[in-house]
């Protein structure tokens, strides 16, 4: 199991995959924004790709949901999909609690 | 009636019995097991669509990397690295696994679909394969949003005009395991690979196609140095030329008793009789005398090596030797049941194309009996004599019959596909072992009714003709 929760200023670089200004993508990019705000304080940078404009960085990530957000750092490389609603599986899916029941809240 | 517009695949057979093709500007499923040759299908599609046909591709692989793809199918001649530089052909491998994914909450596959429609744009493309868009079942959990997505995946691909073919995985009672099926509902090919007595045959069948006629049957088809070809039954091998030009048989006896000439250039002749009658002693006349005239061959051995035959028509005074040495003469070996009936077809058409020979024998074709059920060898025998007649290659075919059998029953019932059939029998007669030859039948030509006496000597074999004058008179 990983640590519950990360200490010290570590960046995160995270990359969210949208594909034009679609409900979900919009829902998407909200959800992360909050989930970055309380959880990881200053130390992380988004970037919003709209494979719209630019087709050809969908293979790089094997991007083939929309929305789908990469984390590039810290290592190692993870992928969440969705409008990420489910909070509490994005924190799962971003290694900030540890996966199983009742792991939940920190 | 409107017909359908068709894309010619170029893949030899397979638009024959499509009557054209694939249904242009749909989808086409070809579905079968592991290793049934769907890949290689779908690749040979698009290959040949890029590189004959000037209708670009698109290959979106979800099994395999562009290296391995490109490494699998190089061995059947297809260069992709050089049609992926030339702009023809674009490769996008998808790789799916679920456990690097987690999902959470609404999504849909516009990812995909966005890929997809660069890839089309990047080369301007004509043509779509998906290799095979079952794997996304692999990697995503919801099934409700796949089955959305791959519905309007389907209409998507309609509403912009590509030719597509789409792989799947044989299912237990399905013909695919995840019911792509339902999503793809213009043509459906079904490809088999199946092992009888040891022997690997391939087959094709067309289970669905929508609007169109198409051959019903289950097709063999190869896999060989030059991609696929399905041999189709009804073959158009009857619009061959039937040429005039005569050859020798290797024995003036035994061209006097066929119109004074000898066979047919182009034509098939088949030689039975029972063992020790001197089948391949006629056969190593036949491609004696063609060495002689500066004519290549193609000796196919299936019983014997090659030093054994060169030792044993030394022995009845035929050297074929020198002709080995240069060059004129090929004595190929093999046991088909070594190589399987399909992989035998292959060997031979391509030693054929290599050779380029003016006669070929087979001695003998018993042999490819034991390869393959009786319908496949004499579909095989079937492809193998209408591609020598397109060449105007003759061909001699050597079948042993049981002793007590009757010589007219061929194991293989391939008489008819001959235009000349010549008997051997051997008798005994005052404590002395006898033999006789007649030409049972000889398209075209006049041909002699006698049983001829022959000899196997130290000097070839020899003919005794009775009466060398009488002729059955008139061409049929």
């Amino acid at each position: 199991m990983k640590p519950v929760a990360r200490k010290g200023a570590e960046q995160w670089n995270l990359r969210l995959y949208v594909a034009g200004q679609t409900p979900k993508c919009i829902s998407a990019f909200a959800n992360l924004k909050k989930l970055c705000e309380e959880r990881l304080g200053g130390n992380y940078s988004i970037e919003i790709i709209d494979l719209l404009k630019k087709p050809q960085l969908a293979s790089g990530d094997q991007i083939l949901a929309i929305p789908t957000l990469v984390r590039r750092l810290p290592p190692p490389l993870k992928k969440i999909i969705g409008d990420l609603s489910d909070t509490e599986r994005v924190l799962v899916g971003l290694d900030l609690v540890p996966k199983g029941p009742g792991g939940a809240k920190s | 009636m409107v017909t359908l517009p068709k894309a010619a695949t170029g893949i030899t057979g397979l638009d024959e019995i499509t009557g054209g093709g694939l249904p242009r500007g749909r989808a086409t499923l070809v579905c079968g097991a592991a290793g049934s040759g769907k890949t290689i299908l779908a690749t040979e599609f698009l290959v040949r669509g890029a590189s004959e046909l000037d209708e670009h591709g698109v290959f979106m692989t979800f099994e395999e990397s562009i290296e391995d793809l490109t490494a699998d199918v190089a061995s059947l001649g297809f260069d992709l690295t050089a049609l992926i530089a030339q702009k023809k052909i674009v490769i996008d491998y998808v790789r799916v696994n679920r456990h690097e994914i987690e999902e959470t909450g609404e999504y849909d596959l516009e990812g995909l679909f966005i890929r997809l429609d660069h890839a089309i744009k990047s080369v301007k493309a004509k043509r779509v394969v998906l290799d095979t868009i079952e794997a996304l079942f692999a990697g995503f959990s919801n099934l409700g949003i796949l089955r959305v997505e791959l519905t309007r995946l389907f209409r998507w691909l309609k509403d912009r005009g590509v030719t597509a073919v789409i792989t799947g995985e044989r299912g237990e009672g399905t013909l695919t395991r995840h019911g792509l099926e339902e999503y793809v509902s213009d043509a459906v090919i079904l490809l088999d690979h199946r092992v009888d007595d040891q022997v690997s045959t391939r087959r094709l069948r067309i289970v669905k196609y929508r609007g169109s006629s198409h051959g019903s049957d289950e097709y063999p088809f190869l896999i060989g140095r030059n991609g696929l070809s399905v041999l189709p039954i009804t073959s158009l091998g009857l619009q061959h030329e039937a040429s005039l030009d005569r050859v020798s048989t290797g024995l003036e006896a035994l061209d006097a008793m066929l119109g004074g000439k000898g066979f047919y250039r182009g034509s098939s002749i088949l030689i039975s009789g029972p063992a020790g009658t001197g089948k391949s002693s006629l056969a190593a006349h036949f491609v004696d005398a063609a060495c002689r005239r500066g004519e290549r061959g193609v000796y196919f051995l299936f019983e014997e090596s090659p030093g054994q035959c060169i030792r044993n028509m030394r022995s009845i005074g035929i050297d074929l030797a020198p002709w080995i040495k240069n060059g004129l003469l090929h004595v190929r070996a093999a046991r088909p049941a070594l190589l399987g009936l399909e992989q035998h077809l292959v060997a031979m058409h391509r030693e054929i194309e290599e050779v380029g020979p003016a006669v070929v024998v087979v001695d003998p074709i018993n042999d490819l009996t034991s390869a393959g059920a009786a319908n496949a060898v004499k579909a095989t025998l079937l492809r193998l004599v209408d591609h020598l007649k397109t060449r105007h290659i003759t061909a001699l075919f050597s079948s042993l019959t049981s002793g007590d059998a009757h010589e007219q029953t061929t194991d293989t019932n391939i008489s008819s596909l001959m235009d000349t059939w010549i008997l051997l029998r051997g008798f005994e007669k005052n404590g002395q072992r006898h033999r006789g030859l007649y030409v049972l039948k000889s398209r075209g030509m006049p041909h002699s009714d006698d049983i001829c006496p022959y000899r196997i000597t130290g000097h070839g074999v020899q003919l005794h003709p009775r009466s060398p004058r009488t002729l059955r008179g008139g061409a049929r």
